[in-house]
């Protein structure tokens, strides 16, 4: 019954096409059977919409009359400080950047209350950002100083660039310790007062295609509200990490750097964020639509919340240490369902990426689709898997002696 | 007829130093139960109380507190939700001491029950997006 992506593609311009959600085919598997759906399905779409810290946006601002020279100078949006380090008028503004007189965690726990993250949401609003540069002056770009509004409708581009989103999998966090932490992983209570997760679990795209059998370079997604395409691998992208029977990963393991015009995105599907004591980020909204090319492939996407492990980490002491030992693996079913029980005792939990928005962002990719508006991709390259020699290592620190 | 509400009082700085919230039990028959107080010689204080007693005597108390110059505000007002930022994470739910987000789990979307909330203010901070907002 193997289809192929031009198949599918012939389908979806006929308005013949057959696509559920990753949530919708886990029951009509159980219905029908595997063999059955895998049949009838042509696409099967995937949502997640969680805080994504390696994050950012490239600018081409236009020159300025007469010409400034940004790049070796210094770049702030609405005070949040932009990278300079390319060409005249070509800028990069990370999700994490914070404002110079942030006083951070000098009064901790730190608000974090605007940063890169909140730039990025203002451009993409279509707000007025204010520009202020200073540069050193050459013969052939004189100016020395630059002040202005600019607008993301009169940038020449405006690109979302993040090199690493969309974890495949992703830790539980919680506090061992006897006073209250603040992380990227949320508000941690004493004595394990909570557990933070931030997976969609069974709808999120790469644990609905563990192998990358499908997902590859130039794949074609929905990117903050607009399209974009999976750049490369992630950064940190480790297929190599230990897998489930069903070949889902029980810890952090792909990744995807994906890109995408910002022009077209929507302020709903990319939201600054503030992580109270640790930092701004950018909430972003990705899906993922799988095309069913076999059984094998659909099997993937049939994984439900109770298949997929995550291990519960210390991060009072074991994760700032870089230590390995976890507290066991509990599954998303667990986590889902308000409580996970950590050394014998009963700890309340709670997401940091939306689940309801990731099941929007399924709907709408899949309403893409059925419109005929969007149409598969067939990648140019696939991401390294199970086997290729990635190993994730940690900085080799060697001491610099004078 | 009982009556038992829980309000905000905002006293200027002039009035932080006399006894006002003590007439409501010795001259209004009204019980009280601080939930939350900041109270600084200098500075305008603010109390957060569950008032209770019967609704005559909870009408004049009340009276008495704005004539004196205090201001007073219904709590369920202090603390809203931006539902416009709001996306429904769920950071907030074991945060709140009382209880007040639940997750709907057939949804998956967080309802949050004003009538719950003390104003703390814990979830303003500690909401990834800044959906909450404290009124005063």
């Amino acid at each position: 019954m193997a289809k192929t992506i031009e198949e599918i593609n012939e389908k979806i311009r006929q308005g013949k096409a057959v696509v559920v959600t990753a949530e919708e085919i886990i029951g009509m598997a159980k219905d029908k059977g595997v063999t059955k759906a895998a049949e009838e399905v042509d696409v099967v779409t995937t949502g997640t919409f969680g805080p994504m810290c390696s994050s950012g946006t490239y600018l081409n601002i236009g020159h300025s009359k007469p010409r400034i020279k940004l790049g070796g100078g210094r770049v702030y949006l609405n005070d949040v400080p932009a990278y300079t380090g390319f060409a005249a008028v070509d800028l990069y503004i990370g999700a994490n950047a914070l404002p110079d007189d942030d006083p951070r965690n000098r009064i901790y726990p730190g608000e974090f209350n605007y940063g890169g993250g909140h730039v990025i949401e203002e451009l993409v609003a279509r707000k007025d950002v204010r520009l202020v540069a200073s540069a050193y002056g050459t013969d052939c770009y004189p100016r020395k100083r630059l002040e202005t509004w600019i607008n993301i409708k009169d940038l020449n581009d405006a690109v979302l660039f993040n090199p690493r989103n969309s974890s495949q999998n992703y830790t539980v966090a919680v506090n061992l310790s006897d006073k209250t932490i603040y992380t990227y992983m949320g508000v941690l209570k004493p004595d394990l007062g909570n557990a933070n997760y931030c997976s969609a679990g069974q709808l999120s795209p790469l644990l609905n295609d563990p192998y990358y059998k499908t997902i590859g370079i130039g794949t074609k997604i929905f990117l903050g509200g607009g399209i974009g395409y999976v750049a490369w691998q992630g950064t940190q992208h480790n297929p190599n990490a230990p897998r489930t029977g069903n070949g889902v990963p029980r810890e952090g393991a792909g990744t995807l750097a994906v890109i995408g015009d910002l022009k077209q995105m929507k302020p709903r599907w990319l939201i600054g964020t503030s992580m109270l004591g640790y930092g701004c980020t950018l909430t972003v909204g990705i899906g993922v639509a799988i095309p069913v090319l076999s059984e094998e492939i659909l099997r993937y996407t049939t994984v439900s919340d109770d298949g997929i492990l995550a291990p519960v980490v210390d991060y009072s002491e074991v994760y700032p240490q870089l230590r390995p030992d976890t507290l066991g693996e509990v599954s998303y079913a667990q986590l889902k369902s308000g409580k996970i029980i950590v050394k014998g005792k009963e700890v309340p939990t709670a997401s940091l990426s939306s689940y309801s928005r990731a099941v929007e962002i399924a709907a709408i990719l899949k309403e893409w689709i059925l419109s005929g508006k969007f149409l598969l991709t067939e990648p140019v390259a696939p991401l390294p898997t199970v086997g290729s020699d990635i190993v994730l290592k940690p900085l080799k620190e060697r001491p610099i002696e004078e | 007829m009982a009556v038992s509400k829980r309000i905000v009082l905002h006293f200027p700085k002039r009035l932080v130093e006399r006894p006002i919230v003590s007439r409501l039990v010795k001259e209004y028959n009204l019980d009280f139960n601080i939930l939350k107080a900041s109270v600084t010689p200098d500075e305008e204080g603010l109390m957060v109380l569950e008032l209770s007693g019967k609704q005559a005597d909870y009408d004049r108390g009340i009276r008495y507190l704005a004539e004196t110059g205090v201001r007073i505000q219904s709590l369920s007002q202090d603390v809203t939700r931006n539902e416009e930022r709001c996306t429904h994470c769920g950071a907030c739910i074991t945060i709140c001491p009382t209880g007040a987000f639940e997750l709907d789990f057939a949804t998956r979307r967080v309802d949050f029950y004003g009538d719950k909330c003390l104003a703390c203010g814990l979830c303003i901070k500690a909401c990834p997006p800044r959906a909450m907002e404290l009124h005063f």
